[in-house]
């Protein structure tokens, strides 16, 4: 048993829904207990889906454990075929159904569905999201691809058989999947970047494919891991069983996406550019596609030098944050994390390079805690991450799944490839901006302009004044309102007089009913009151008053 | 208008009874709104992974760093022996209070994995208090997914501190639901013009500040979810007033009405006091009636509120309604807003959400009331929605809310009235 307040990840079951979420033509019948349903927001909200994922639940109740729920699961399938009318069907149970053991892929298996089927057997009690996903994945393409399959013994197809064929290179883009991080712009961004270089994409799976085309699979010259977590194990599959090779450097940063096509040159026997050589003084293809190289040795870029970042994510965006941040930005990694323990030995040897331990856990809190210990300026990390940097104070940046609605922007923003550098750039370097007005506010603060409620980004947990070299700013503030910035000559105005009028119309009651609003909507709330009262000429603003000016303002 | 509450007419005829795929929450979620009412409380969940991650999809966003709630998983030793299972709760529950030294009131929630393996949490409640003796009282409920419904948590949590109510016959008021603070606040207000004195709630603020029940008690009912705590109430000699929910204008003051008159308020007084609350809430009302007017709804089933809902909306809004869809029907607890409803209003019970997603776009309704998973998809089909989870959140209660609960449905109208993207 083990104590979570937050997860990282869900439990594997909703890694099966990403893939079938992603791809169209299959359908998932889930054996589950009423409530189980919650998982379809995660789509439709974060993801923004317009579409119902195409999962059908079984919701059972107590009533349903006397009598049969077997049938309930034939039933269940038997329906959503005819409704659905999926190219490939996936089968599996949640949690609580594992308990119950009705085998719904086994009960699948006898009813002659004619539909591709994929009995799902996903633990509940011992794995996670992202290995569900992954094991669906392969589950599925192994499946589809069984008939295919060379006999044992049949020679590796070799990598440069397209120049026999007379036509270009072409690759498979495996791992991309919703609920992942920018899976979306990375796959378009990748799509480019290899038809610059005249490599053609056959399949991108799971997201946006059908069944049919992970049947084509076999048909291209490599495979492209682009995301271990979902595509490692399928990816090691077809290279065991149809002997495709596979890339399998992420292109997420400068020297990742230049070491990207240089593998991916290597394996398709392609002639390398010139301008992907490692040559002494000669522009290279990242200087001229990316901004980022310039960037960061412009001269305003100084400021970022070695400063201390704190890292935790999915292993891929965890590694490969930290070598931009260490190699590209001139940062200080210092620590180092994931969740997935599936890639835990990557990110440790990641970690190594650094001089740091990798911390691998799925407990929120303890990540919490070694952020503050490391004294970080700046966190790449997760949703979660997010909201612990902003109990520390400090900036961060979002790197990594989990996500929020947020994370899922309108405008085009990939981390892979040339643009996805300068996405990086932008999207790490701003709010490490952003803390450096928090400390001009700080240095600031007793500013006659600055002591009029300003709020920071930052809400409440903003450092006050830290390493600006402000003396003792602190010590004051906490001494109330005798310490209180004396206001400058010249300040006091007709309008505060008015203003000072209006605040001394709240009656106790009024203030107190005032205080129940949210502080977001205080402010209006008040100004609302205050005109209502004058309009009306009230002696005074009490708690009634409130009410009608509310009622009044309503619309 | 008297004080008396409307009469109770016979139940309406047709129910469309379904039972097939239900897109609903389970009970564990209502632990979102029951942690912030009793900020002394912590709610563990005792379940799977699935448990923790429904919580936090349901709370929507992460707003605490360490919120007082939170999910022991069970992991597969836990499974393989119960006697294991109870020594990792006493340890984990052990940790959690030296974390957590505030907590006066545990609540052990069961979930469907911890039912299914029959894990009693009551057996471990009575052993933790042993353990514990006084420092922190330790409660047990379900609120599994195979035993209770989205709402339905609430009602289960209620129950399980009736035993420690304690007992008195003292004449009092006793509001039976959470309600937003600063909402209960008013109602107490406007009960003392009354001159209704002793009011009191259930869930109380503070956890451990449990009100009083016996024969003096009248029961009003705040939420319409609380089946079985109502019943029970009414075991320990309460008496249980019926009464439309207070949605409304004419909902909150005749659910006002329903306590005056149990507590002899002269009506004379009762108009002095709530007529002018009723005549603003009524102004507050107009601008958005005048949006809702005429226009149809359908509410999918999903917190048990609809009823009372569709009621305020099609009697103070105007509003033409398609189907009513419930969770299930508690035929005694919404009698009241039952007989308000317009005659031959279709009502469903349960769910077939496909068969009932084609009825909805066979019918093309002007707004769905929906759950989130639903919105976005019915949406993107043309068709305007309003998210059922804002309304157990949101301060909608009372006269003063009026305007504001009717906001909620007129802003996706207004909102679709707004935009012109082509």
């Amino acid at each position: 048993m083990e104590l979570t307040l937050w997860t990282y990840e869900g439990p594997p079951h909703v890694g099966a829904m990403r893939i079938a979420t992603s791809m169209e033509g299959v359908h998932y019948v889930l054996h589950a207990p009423q409530g189980d349903t919650y998982a379809d927001l995660l789509f439709t909200m974060i993801e923004r889906r317009g579409l119902r994922p195409p999962v059908t639940y079984t919701t059972f109740q107590a009533r349903d454990l006397g009598g049969d729920t077997a049938e309930l699961v034939q039933r269940s399938i038997r329906q959503a075929v005819e409704r659905f009318q999926p190219e490939a069907l996936l089968v599996g149970e949640s949690c609580t159904a594992e308990l119950i053991q009705d085998q719904p892929g086994a009960l699948a298996g006898g009813m002659n569905l004619g539909v591709p089927m994929v009995n799902l057997e996903l633990p509940a009690y011992s794995k996670k999201e992202n290995w569900g996903a992954a094991e669906t994945f392969y589950q599925l393409v192994r499946t589809l691809l069984k008939a295919q399959l060379p006999a044992p013994g049949t020679p590796k197809p070799s990598p440069s058989r397209w120049r026999d064929e007379g036509r270009r290179p072409r690759v498979n883009l495996l791992g991309p999947s919703l609920l992942g991080f920018r899976c979306r712009d990375d796959v378009l961004e990748i799509t480019r970047l290899l038809a610059e270089h005249g490599i053609d994409v056959a399949v991108v799976a799971p997201l946006g494919s059908r069944p049919a085309d992970l049947e084509r699979i076999p048909t291209a010259d490599a495979n492209v891991c682009l995301y271990p977590e979902v595509a490692g194990p399928v990816c090691s599959w077809l290279e065991r069983s149809f002997g495709t090779p596979v890339v399998r450097t992420v292109p997420i940063g400068i020297g990742a996406t230049a070491a990207f096509l240089r593998e991916l040159h290597g394996v398709l026997d392609l002639a390398l550019p010139a301008d992907l050589q490692s040559l002494e003084g000669q522009p290279s293809e990242a200087e001229r596609r990316s901004r980022l190289p310039w960037y960061s040795r412009s001269v305003d870029s100084t400021y970022l030098t070695g400063k201390r970042v704190f890292i935790f994510a999915d292993a891929t965006h965890a590694i490969a944050a930290a070598r931009i941040a260490s190699k590209e930005l001139g940062f200080q990694v210092v620590g180092l994390g994931s969740y997935s323990r599936e890639q835990a030995r990557e990110v440790r040897a990641a970690a190594a390079e650094l001089g740091l331990e990798a911390l691998i856990t799925d407990d929120y809190l303890v990540v919490e805690k070694a952020m503050g210990e490391a004294a970080a300026e700046l966190v790449l990390g997760t949703q979660m991450e997010r909201h612990s940097a902003k109990r520390l104070g400090l900036p961060c940046a979002v790197i990594s799944a989990p996500l929020h609605v947020q994370d899922v922007p309108a405008r085009y923003s990939p981390q892979m490839g040339w643009e996805g550098a300068n996405v990086i750039f932008d999207s790490w370097v701003h709010p490490l901006m952003m803390g450096l007005e928090e400390h001009l506010i700080g240095m600031f603060r007793h500013d006659f302009e600055f002591v009029d409620g300003h709020r920071s980004h930052l809400g409440d947990g903003a450092p006050a004044a830290a390493g600006t070299g402000e003396p003792e700013a602190a010590g004051t503030a906490a001494a109330g309102p005798a310490a209180d910035p004396v206001p400058a000559p010249g300040t006091t105005t007709a309008a505060d007089a008015v203003r000072e009028a209006l605040e001394s119309l709240w009656t106790a009651d009024g203030e107190a009913e005032l205080a129940k609003i949210p502080f977001f909507v205080r402010g209006k709330v008040r100004k609302n009151t205050e005109a209502f009262a004058r309009e009306r000429g009230l002696a005074r603003i009490d708690a009634e008053a409130l009410y009608d000016a509310k009622a009044h303002f309503s619309r | 208008m008297g004080v008396s509450a409307p009469p109770i007419q016979p139940s309406p005829p047709d129910i469309l009874k379904e039972s097939g795929q239900r897109e609903v929450f389970c009970g564990l979620t209502s632990i979102v709104w029951l942690h912030r009412r009793m900020p002394d409380a912590f709610f563990l969940v005792v379940g799977s992974r699935t448990c923790a991650h429904l919580i936090q999809s349901a709370a929507g966003v992460m707003i605490f760093a360490e919120p007082r709630f939170g999910t022991a998983i069970l992991g597969e030793r836990d499974l393989a022996g119960l006697a294991d299972a109870n020594e990792e709760l006493d340890r984990l529950v052990k940790d959690l209070l030296e974390r957590r030294p505030e907590i006066r009131t545990l609540f052990l929630v069961g979930s469907c994995p911890s039912e299914v393996i029959k894990l009693d949490l009551a057996k471990a409640a009575e052993r933790l208090n042993t353990q514990l003796l006084g420092r922190v009282r330790v409660l047990n409920y379900s609120g599994s997914g195979i035993e209770t419904t989205f709402t339905q948590g609430e009602d289960n949590a209620l129950l399980a501190m009736l035993p420690l109510l304690p007992s008195s016959d003292e004449e009092q008021l006793l509001i039976v639901g959470t309600l937003a603070d600063a909402v209960e606040d008013r109602f107490r207000l406007i009960f003392e013009r009354l001159g209704i004195t002793t009011v009191r709630s259930l869930p109380p603020r503070r956890s451990t500040d449990l009100p009083p029940v016996g024969k003096g008690t009248r029961v009003l009912l705040a939420q319409p979810f609380l089946s079985a705590t109502a019943r029970a109430l009414q075991h320990r000699g309460a008496t249980l007033l019926s009464a439309p929910y207070p949605f409304g204008v004419e909902g909150s003051r005749d659910w006002m009405a329903a306590a005056a008159t149990a507590f002899g308020v002269p009506t004379e007084r009762f108009n002095a006091v709530l007529d002018p609350l009723v005549e603003r809430g009524r102004r507050a009302l107009e601008p958005h009636r005048q949006v809702l007017a005429g226009k149809r709804l359908f509410l999918l089933p999903d917190s048990q509120m609809e009823i009372p809902l569709a009621r305020f909306l099609s009697r103070e809004c105007g509003m033409e309604l398609v189907e009513v869809g419930t969770p299930y029907l508690d035929r005694q607890l919404m009698a009241a807003d039952l007989a308000l409803l317009p005659p031959a209003t279709q009502l469903s019970e349960g769910q077939d959400v496909d068969l009932q997603l084609e009825r909805v776009r066979a019918a093309r309704p002007d707004l769905v009331l929906c759950g989130l998973g639903l919105a976005n998809p019915l949406e993107a089909e043309g068709i305007a929605t309003k998210w059922s989870i804002e309304l157990v959140f949101s301060p909608i209660h009372g006269c003063d809310q009026a305007g504001e609960l009717a906001e909620l449905f007129a802003r996706p109208l207004r909102r679709r009235a707004l935009l012109q993207l082509s």
